[in-house]
């Protein structure tokens, strides 16, 4: 059950007595569920001089995955940074959940809870065992209880096949298994996004289906993701909507089966044939 | 040589005080410029900038300051302002302040030694700037600290000497009043210089045995 039902299960229950209020919470329901979860309008980002991303607009619907393809440099990595504001924008507004993104302090922290990051090169932290990674968020921000946070994130390792990997630090993972470790570890913090920044592109070629298979089954749960991805396979099959961004802005987005057999742009035609032709 | 023993043993507990007051310096200005130079390292990486600016100054206030200066000015100038603090403590201060700008700068390329990846990461989970220090930046840091420490520690020990100049009854003084005494210089200043010597070899066989911890276990091999 996503937070936004609880959320109107206990509007409901408080208003239960009054019909108007019923009715009132409803409809909150049902307005809060059609405005998208992530709203990027005109969002410019420039590092000095330089403009990374120059006017981005993109929706990402509750439930919805996406997937953010393009040319190295395009722009894919600072969009994502962006949205869980690992990097401020120069203007223009990104709202999460219908609220503007926090500048600074526990709200920022905590807007940063709400959304998972998988990184290509893993991050996991080296001086900690695969429960530990798992399990530190939840202790020292959500101040679960260990028993309470171990269980969970055996659970999570569980999910993500790694139960009898518990125990061991990264260094004695192979790259697919720290990937899922990372992200069992982001979805320990209950997120109600996922950013994934080319979460295989880091991988032994024989280990990137481990990586995609937990990615999908994730999909199929209604997760919201956001995927930067190379894996075009990926993209056709379990995501929703292609985005293809070229210097600094999204140039394209449509359906993946639309985008693959029928690009509009000339630069998403000229990015599409240079992967084929790898 | 029989004159050099008996100068000896009749100042043994003179000297085995000097040698205890060198201990009690070096080890208390470590511990307190360990802790004080990590402070201003992290306040020197913040992200607030009032702080990074508090924390530069610091660093190249006291560094660049000779320590021998620095005491004095402890030792004369503070009991101007009112305050008047035991010497042997004022050997401490100058010892601390000094101290924690050199390992300030041990700590601060420690912690630059860690990936941006590390702190992203920890960002990305929500934790703040003090959690992810705590636990994620200085524990890493640390360990590739340890040699660099030693050299901070030795400094600290042979700065302490200089302690000797404004009064401290450290080994140095000791061995230089009995020296007026006895006129025995070149004895005298080998055993003081002995002292340094072996505090400073144990010194470095500890870091090394830290090093090794450190290095061999599972840990170790994750970077
Ligand atoms: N911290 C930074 N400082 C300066 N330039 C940056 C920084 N991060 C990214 N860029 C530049 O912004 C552009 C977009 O980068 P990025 O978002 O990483 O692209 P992508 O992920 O699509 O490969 C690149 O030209 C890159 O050099
Ligand atoms: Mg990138």
């Amino acid at each position: 059950m996503g937070p936004e039902r609880l959320a109107f299960l206990s509007v409901y229950r408080q208003e239960r007595f009054s019909r108007r209020g019923a009715g009132f919470a409803i409809l909150v329901y049902l307005d809060k569920m059609a405005t998208p979860l992530v709203e990027v309008r005109d969002v410019h980002k420039a590092f000095g001089t330089f403009e990374a991303l120059r006017g981005v607009d993109l929706d990402i619907g509750r439930g919805e995955k996406v997937a953010l393809v393009g040319a190295s440099g395009s722009g894919k990595s600072t969009l994502c940074r962006c949205i869980n504001r690992l990097e401020t924008i120069t203007s223009g507004t990104i709202t999460f959940d219908g609220q503007p993104l926090p500048q600074e302090g526990k709200a920022l922290a905590e807007h940063r809870a709400q959304v998972g990051m998988v990184f290509q090169a893993f991050n996991l932290f080296p001086h900690f065992t695969a429960l530990e990674n798992v399990t530190l968020a939840p202790m020292r921000v959500r101040k679960l209880a260990k028993a309470d946070a171990d269980a969970e994130a055996r659970e999570l390792l569980a999910r993500v096949g790694l139960s009898d990997k518990a125990d061991n630090y990264p260094a004695e993972l192979s790259g697919g298994q720290q990937q899922r470790v990372a992200i069992a570890r982001a979805l320990a913090m209950h997120p109600q996004l996922m950013l994934f920044d080319e979460p295989t592109s880091a991988l032994d070629p024989e280990m990137i289906s481990e990586v995609l298979d937990v990615m999908s089954e994730l999909a199929n749960e209604g997760m919201t993701m956001l995927v930067v991805t190379h894996e075009m396979g990926f993209a056709r099959h379990a995501c929703d909507r292609v985005c293809f961004m070229d210097e600094g802005q999204i140039v394209e987005q449509a359906a993946p089966d639309d985008f693959f057999d029928n690009p509009q742009s000339e630069r998403a035609k000229d990015f599409l044939s240079k992967l084929l032709h790898h | 040589m029989n004159q050099i023993w008996q100068m000896l043993a009749d100042n043994f507990s003179f000297l085995l005080n000097g040698v205890l007051t060198t201990v009690g310096l070096t080890i208390l200005g470590f511990v307190g410029a360990l802790l004080i130079g990590t402070v201003v390292a992290v306040f020197r990486v913040s992200p607030i900038t009032p702080l990074r600016v508090v924390g530069t100054a610091y660093v190249e206030f006291f560094r660049n300051v000779p320590l021998l200066t620095l005491l004095i000015l402890i030792v004369f100038g503070l009991p101007d302002i009112g305050l008047l603090i035991p010497l042997f403590w004022c050997g401490v201060l100058g010892l601390v302040l000094a101290g924690s700008a050199f390992i300030c700068e041990t700590v601060r390329s420690g912690i630059n030694t860690i990936s941006v990846g590390q702190s992203e990461a920890a960002r990305a989970l929500g934790m703040s700037f003090g959690t992810q220090l705590r636990l994620i930046i200085l524990p890493q840091a640390f360990r590739t600290m340890v040699q660099p420490l030693v050299n901070n520690f030795i400094g600290i020990l042979i700065g302490s000497s200089l302690a000797a100049a404004v009064g401290v009854s450290d080994i140095t003084n000791v061995t230089q009043q009995l020296n007026i005494r006895y006129a025995e210089a070149v004895v005298l200043f080998l055993l003081s210089g002995a002292v340094y010597l072996v505090f400073a070899l144990g010194a470095g066989r500890i870091g090394s045995w830290l090093e090794g911890l450190v290095s061999t276990s599972r840990i170790g091999s994750a970077r």
